[in-house]
């Protein structure tokens, strides 16, 4: 892996090239990680608290800037665009949040709608004048992540918790991202919802042929529903494969073990 | 659990008290201090004992020379002085809203990272809270003459700094998550201020103008004796007249409208919140 002698391969849809983030000086939370997503699917990453974990996926869409490596979405270096070109990055990246991250007093479809925020000029967002084919999108999404269009006009802080993750979902998707980053996204349901919510986003990243990111605590889940699993302990990749290569040594590694030692 | 403090409780119990020995020194002087400082300023405020005495005289005087009120006096005076000073109330409010919107969110925390940007818009919002309307309207009514014009400006700049202050806090206080999510989606920074920011802080926004629309009819009652126009420019002719009882219906005026103000605030604050 010499990244400065291969152009970027075209099948890469996510590539990280030895990225390293650290808030302070000489202590980085990610410390070279190097990978590549290049299939649509589940890609789960595990891994401790503080393990940076959500710091690498933030990196992704630059909520957190890397300090060290590169980021290469779909062949093109997004590691340092700025203002509007690094806006029309975001808008190509779905994320699905812990805590659902909705806008409690906008009814449940404006939700759904404001994924479109990032195609549309600032006159139209404040006269809320979105596209018809944004809006009949907007309620076949609704349905596809399992929400009666009744529940349309509601407001976000009327819903459960898993039916705010849906929207959530259904938001990220609105976006008709290229890529979808979830932040813990079942964290904070009860395991029934989490387990529905995760065969959602299996169905979803089916139907849309697009790569899901997800850091997850949930080694059960993690191993149930993705296709791959990345272990991470400590800024490191320490484990990188198909669910069912990993054992109980691995989970040693990055769980248990020396990890806390 | 029970044992630890059993071990330690005895002995210390005996010797415990409130304040150290320093801190009791530096309480007794603080009461000491009070003390003479309000002896102090009673000496200087130079009370005339004969003047306090026949205090309740006067009043009763006062109120015996309002009644009656001079009803024909409400429809030809009163009544479009009050319309004015309600006007004035209004515009001021909305004009301290149109000034102090933006300035609110350039003095956010988490919206304005430069700390000079927030740092003016905070001296705007103090210079404007620090001058009383009064004097706001002594120095409008020397730039723009006297009358209504004067009002609506110094109702105006007194509000900004209120208004702008209260909403910059409601702003810091929205929640990071959803502002958070729409940044991800691409959306721009005025995209994120109105669908991000804007319906979290909205029920504060509405509920902050009430608020100072409520305390601005009030001060444009008083505006007025400074000729910034409103029903005080009525009061102040009344008074300066020695017409009592029109003065007294001036005053049972602004107590109604005062007194409807608050409850119609009141009312809407509850419907929207």
């Amino acid at each position: 892996m010499t990244p400065d002698t291969m152009a970027p391969p075209p099948a890469a849809i996510l590539r990280f090239d030895r990225l390293v983030k650290a808030y302070e000086p000489g202590k980085p939370v990610l410390d070279g990680i190097t990978l590549d997503i290049t299939r649509p699917g589940i890609v789960a990453i595990i891994g401790p608290s503080g393990t940076g974990k959500s710091t690498l996926i933030r990196c992704v869409n630059r909520l957190t800037d890397p300090t060290g490596g590169r980021i290469l979405l779909e062949g093109e270096d997004i590691t340092t665009v700025r203002g509007s070109n690094l806006r029309r990055v975001r808008r190509r990246i779905g994320m699905v949040f812990q805590e659902y991250n909705l806008v409690e007093r906008l009814s449940v479809i404006e939700n759904v709608l404001s994924g479109r925020l990032g195609y549309m000029p600032f006159f139209k967002v404040l006269l809320r004048r979105y596209s018809d084919e944004d809006i009949a999108r907007a309620f076949e999404l609704l349905e596809a992540v399992g929400l009666d269009p009744a529940f349309a006009n509601r407001r976000a802080s009327q819903l459960s918790g898993g039916q705010r993750q849906r929207v959530g979902i259904a938001r990220a998707i609105m976006q008709n991202p290229s890529l979808v980053l979830a932040d813990e996204p079942t964290s904070s349901l009860d395991p029934r919802t989490s387990v529905e919510i995760m065969e959602l986003m299996v169905e979803i990243g089916r139907k849309r042929d697009i790569p899901i990111l997800i850091n997850m605590h949930d080694v059960g889940l993690a191993r149930r529903y993705a296709d791959r699993i990345i272990g991470m302990d400590r800024g490191k990749v320490v484990f990188d494969g198909p669910p069912e290569d990993i054992t109980a040594d691995h989970l040693n590694r990055i769980y248990g073990g020396e990890g806390w030692q | 659990m029970s044992d630890i403090p059993l071990s330690a409780a005895p002995s210390a119990a005996q010797h415990w008290k409130r304040h150290s020995p320093l801190q009791s020194a530096l309480r007794t002087g603080i009461t000491v201090v009070i003390v003479a400082a309000v002896v102090w300023s009673l000496r200087t405020i130079e009370i005339i004992p004969e003047f306090l005495y026949d205090a309740p005289a006067q009043t009763m005087d006062l109120f015996a020379r309002m009644w009656p009120l001079d009803w024909a006096f409400f429809p030809t005076d009163i009544f479009p002085a009050l319309i004015e000073t309600i006007n004035i109330a209004a515009l001021g409010t909305v004009l301290a809203i149109v000034m102090a919107l933006p300035l609110s969110f350039l003095a956010a925390r988490n919206v304005t990272r430069s700390p000079v940007a927030r740092w003016i818009a905070q001296f705007l919002f103090v210079s404007s809270r620090s001058v009383n309307s009064l004097i706001w309207a002594l120095l409008f009514v020397a730039i723009f003459g006297p009358g209504a014009l004067a009002g609506v400006l110094s109702i105006a700049f007194r509000s900004i700094g209120f208004v702008g202050r209260l909403f910059g806090e409601a702003v810091e206080d929205a929640h990071p998550g959803p502002v958070e999510a729409l940044t991800a989606a691409g959306a721009g920074t005025m995209s994120v201020l109105v669908k991000g920011y804007w319906p979290q802080v909205q029920p504060a926004f509405w509920s902050i103008v009430l608020l100072r629309w409520d305390i601005n009819v009030r001060e444009s009652a008083v505006l007025g004796l400074v000729g910034a126009g409103g029903i005080g420019v009525a009061l102040d002719a009344a008074i300066s007249n020695l017409y009592w009882d029109q003065a007294g219906l001036v005053l049972l005026t602004i107590f109604g409208v005062v007194w409807i103000s608050e409850f119609v605030t009141s009312r809407v604050r509850a419907r929207i919140i």
